[in-house]
């Protein structure tokens, strides 16, 4: 029996790939499996082929495999395009109308998907009917779809449920007959634990209202449009908005309003929103208001890959603005550190009074994966340094309140307008503790410090995560959802008696130039595992000073996430 | 009770003697003392260009963003905090330039705030290149042959956007100025003022004496109503934008933050922010 299995169904964009693969996945969640799913998509509504792969486990993996075990298609472009990777004997199913054809080295199930269909009572079941064609393979009973169908018919009456519950059983029927429950394709039972299921945006959009984010403005975006949609969802509870602006230009300015009004506020974008959002942060920057940009990175430049991983915006997110900010970048890797990191990032943007830009690639945004209780008493909200009453200045006033007051922390008290004593004045000019403009070079140089002061020396706790062999001849330097292709390939190079380690990047901006480098100490080998062409993230270790001789990159950009086996025979010829 | 006094500070404003945004500043200061406003309860949200520093200049909070992006932080400000006075200010390039996207959203989403802008018919800050509302033939730096393109007339488009409140003011009347504020701030939605705010030192065509020559004042026309659109459209058809007054006022409009689904009358920034555990467990439960 199977402890884990790849499964993909594939067809022309809007036929009912997405939902074949959800119901899916769900289901097999439900079961207590580690579920990691990926898209692979384009940027057209209907028509073109479009798949989606599941990974099945009995314990957790965060990445895609290079081999498919079980093939669903509904066409034969679907076979043509992926039956490379299916394995040596492994599965295809494939729909009986349009006489499907595949090579030798898998097994080939033709089944009336699309009659039996129409049979139960409608043609669109043929999901219906592959999932139960699934189900027989796989050795798992209908019944782990009953809960899933009946959440999503019942809106549409009983007779609804029942039709596709009985194509459910068609489908597996048909194939049983086909003699297709073979035991080797068997998966072990699972303990049945009910874990949560969801894409980074989704907890992107969790995690930002728990951290009390209240102003959502932004401009619709692939991969980034799921935060707004679940928000505009969450926020009635809360009290919340979400305006969908003209642009990110106004999305990021109407956060930074905002912020300074006194909300917690936010955007999300992806790198050609962010690109326009560069002004505005660099004056959030030099007001010091504090806002959170979420910037779920996708193949760029320009319009350049839309519905692919890339991970080439860091560069642009420290050094895209112009003049000189204290600014906070953080990478989330895994969904539960998209939720938890929502909440340090208004908590770092409000201590620091500056922007900070959560960033994350379109694979974290957009693969659904299993992930564990998400616990909101771990949520804290610290607004950081408010003006107290005695702060205040007493009215009518014949001063500004200083709001950029220096500090020996750079830290200044902030108040909101609205409040008596605390008129001041905010502008992107260089200005006096008061916020008025003043140009003179010695207030030049106060400001400044001041403003710099804020951030430097700090490294941001956990800034890296260091696994694997603390005598490592190689450590893997990674970020965002890299996180999981890098952890199997270390497990499997342990497993070859290889000397490994894995330093995860969750912050690069304070750059966790000593966390880093305690991290590679002692190895003889240093390999920057990113998702761009010209190895950013190793710049950026050797723009910040990390010292190492043996510093290699290896990197990926034609649009897809690394796989496991990728890693694994890179660093194994590393030794 | 706040005076007039109350609204002033002692910065020296670096306007040129004689610039039109004078006389807005003292309007708007006029204005909010008539309405019995306390300063702490005014943000003045502006953008850049000279007449963008008058945030600076007015003892209220004072926000002075970026380039043609006071609207956008303008109505981030209100969202915040609903019980704010929210005034937005800036020039005709900041506004009808590089802005005009923000204001024709800003005129269709409706939230209720102010927006008052210094058209002056140049860019005065960057020292005197021609303008969106510049007219055509206009000789500038950037034109010295004379302009070429047409001239974009705000409260045509104002009007075109479906706004519910427009008014045109002109520096040297600060008495209609200062009502017209007043009923501005006093509309519930998004209102502009566009005043004819001269130059003088980078425009010599539209002068104090050009605009007392060719404009229109709609308060002396008899039988005028500014609640009917068509009308209104006509009017600043016929005169090319070129009049003063209340031009058109709809109080039938709900304003944008009344209309929120589950937005509450407690502004934002004094919210508890602290999240519901009932709440959150319902939101989860979408990924159980
Ligand atoms: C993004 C950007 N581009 C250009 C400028 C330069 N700039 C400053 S003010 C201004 C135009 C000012 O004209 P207007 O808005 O009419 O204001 P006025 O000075 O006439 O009151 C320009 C182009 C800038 N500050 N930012
Ligand atoms: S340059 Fe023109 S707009 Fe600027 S302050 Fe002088 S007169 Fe006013
Ligand atoms: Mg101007």
């Amino acid at each position: 029996m199977l402890e884990q299995l790849s499964w993909k169904v594939g067809g022309q964009q809007g036929e009912g790939v997405e939902s074949t693969g959800e119901t899916f996945a769900v289901a097999l969640n439900r079961q207590g499996y580690y579920v990691y799913s990926f898209r692979h998509f384009s940027s057209r509504i209907k028509g073109g082929h479009s798949n989606d792969k599941v990974r099945v486990s009995l314990k957790q993996y965060r990445a895609i495999t290079d081999h498919t075990d079980v093939l669903l298609a509904f066409d034969q472009e679907s076979i043509d395009l992926n039956v490379k990777e299916v394995r040596e004997g492994g599965i295809v199913i494939a729909d009986e109308k349009f006489n499907p054809k595949a090579p030798d080295h898998v097994r080939l199930f033709v089944v009336p998907l699309t009659k039996i269909a129409e049979e139960c009572g409608s043609a669109i079941m043929k999901n219906m009917v592959s999932l139960g064609a699934s189900a027989c393979v796989l050795g798992l009973p209908i019944s782990i779809f009953a809960e899933v169908v009946e959440e999503r018919f019942r809106r549409k009456g009983q007779k609804i449920v029942d039709q596709n519950m009985l194509a459910i059983q068609r489908g597996f029927e048909y194939v049983k007959e086909l003699g297709g429950a073979l035991p080797e394709f068997a998966l072990k039972p699972a303990d049945g634990t009910r874990r949560l299921f969801m894409m980074g945006n989704d907890a992107i959009a969790l995690g930002a209202v728990a951290a009390g984010a209240r102003v959502m403005p932004a401009y619709p975006i692939t991969p980034a449009s799921d935060v707004m949609e679940s928000l505009i969802r969450k926020f009635p509870k809360v009290g919340g908005v979400v305006v969908q602006t003209e642009d990110e230009i106004a999305a990021i300015n109407m956060a930074i309003g905002a912020a300074y009004g006194g909300a917690r506020a936010m955007t999300a974008t992806s790198g050609p929103g962010l690109s326009l959002m560069m002004e505005a942060i660099g004056l959030a920057g030099m007001t010091e208001t504090p806002v959170v940009i979420v910037d779920t990175q996708r193949g760029g430049p320009s319009t350049g890959l839309p519905t692919k991983q890339e991970q080439s915006d860091l560069f642009a997110a420290l050094f895209g603005t112009h003049g000189e900010i204290p600014k906070i970048v953080l990478n989330p890797a895994t969904t539960e550190e998209c939720f938890y990191i929502m909440g340090d990032a208004f908590n770092l943007a409000e201590k620091y009074q500056c922007p900070v830009i959560v960033m994350t690639d379109l694979q974290l945004s957009l693969s659904k994966q299993t992930t564990d209780p998400l616990d909101l008493g771990r949520v804290e909200i610290d607004r950081g340094y408010l003006a107290s009453e005695s702060d205040l200045v007493p009215t009518p006033q014949t001063e500004e309140f200083k709001r950029y007051k220096v500090t020996e922390t750079g830290i200044s008290p902030r108040v909101f307008p609205g409040t008596k004593g605390g008129i001041h004045k905010v502008t992107g000019v260089e200005h006096l503790e008061s916020g008025r403009p003043n140009e003179t070079s010695p207030n030049r140089k106060v400001q400044m410090e001041k403003r710099m002061r804020k951030l430097r020396g700090v490294e941001l706790p956990g800034s890296v995560v260091r696994t694997g062999d603390a005598d490592a001849e190689v450590v893997i330097v990674g970020l965002g959802s890299n996180i999981g292709a890098i952890a199997e390939a270390v497990e499997r190079l342990r497993a070859d008696g290889l000397k490994v380690g894995h330093a995860h990047v969750h912050a690069i901006l304070p750059f966790p130039k000593g966390q880093l480098e305690a991290a590679i100490d002692g190895a003889k080998k240093v390999v920057v595992v990113e998702n761009n062409a010209t190895g950013q993230l190793r710049h950026l270790m050797a723009h910040f000073g990390v010292q190492h001789d043996g510093i290699d990159s290896l990197l990926k950009y034609d649009g897809q996430p690394f796989l496991p086996s990728e890693i694994y025979q890179h660093v194994k010829g590393m030794f | 009770m706040a005076t007039v006094k109350d609204f002033r500070n002692d910065v020296r404003p670096n306007w040129c003697p004689g610039c039109g945004d004078f006389a807005v500043q003292a309007s708007i200061q006029r204005a909010l003392a008539a309405m019995g406003k306390e300063p702490h309860e005014v943000a003045v949200i502006s953008g850049i260009g000279c007449s963008g520093r008058i945030s600076g200049y007015i003892n209220t909070y004072g926000f002075h963003g970026v380039h043609g992006r006071a609207l956008p932080a303008a109505q981030g400000v209100k969202l915040a905090n609903r019980n704010l006075t929210v005034i937005a200010a800036g020039g005709d390039g900041d506004g009808f330039g590089i802005g005009l996207n923000h204001f024709m959203h800003a005129v269709r989403r409706n939230m209720d705030i102010t927006y008052i802008v210094m058209d002056n018919q140049i860019y005065g800050l960057t020292k005197g290149q021609h303008s969106p509302t510049s007219a055509k033939g206009f000789t500038a730096k950037t034109t010295p042959e004379g302009n070429i393109e047409n001239a974009l007339v705000p409260s045509q488009i104002a009007l075109a956007a479906g706004i519910g409140f427009l008014a045109q003011g002109f520096s040297s009347d600060v008495n209609q100025l200062v009502s017209l504020i007043q009923q501005a701030i006093e509309y519930r939605g998004f209102a502009l003022i566009n005043v004819f705010s001269p130059c003088v030192t980078y425009n010599k065509i539209n002068t104090y004496d050009f605009f007392r020559e060719h404009i229109t004042n709609l308060d002396q026309v008899e039988g005028y109503d500014p609640t009917d659109r068509a009308q209104a459209m006509k009017t600043v058809i016929e005169t090319n934008g070129l009049c003063t007054g209340l031009i058109y006022r709809d109080d039938s409009r709900v304003p944008y933050e009344d209309q929120i689904p589950g937005f509450q009358q407690t502004p934002i920034y004094q919210a508890d922010l602290r999240l519901d555990p009932a709440v959150f467990d319902t939101f989860v439960k979408e990924f159980a």
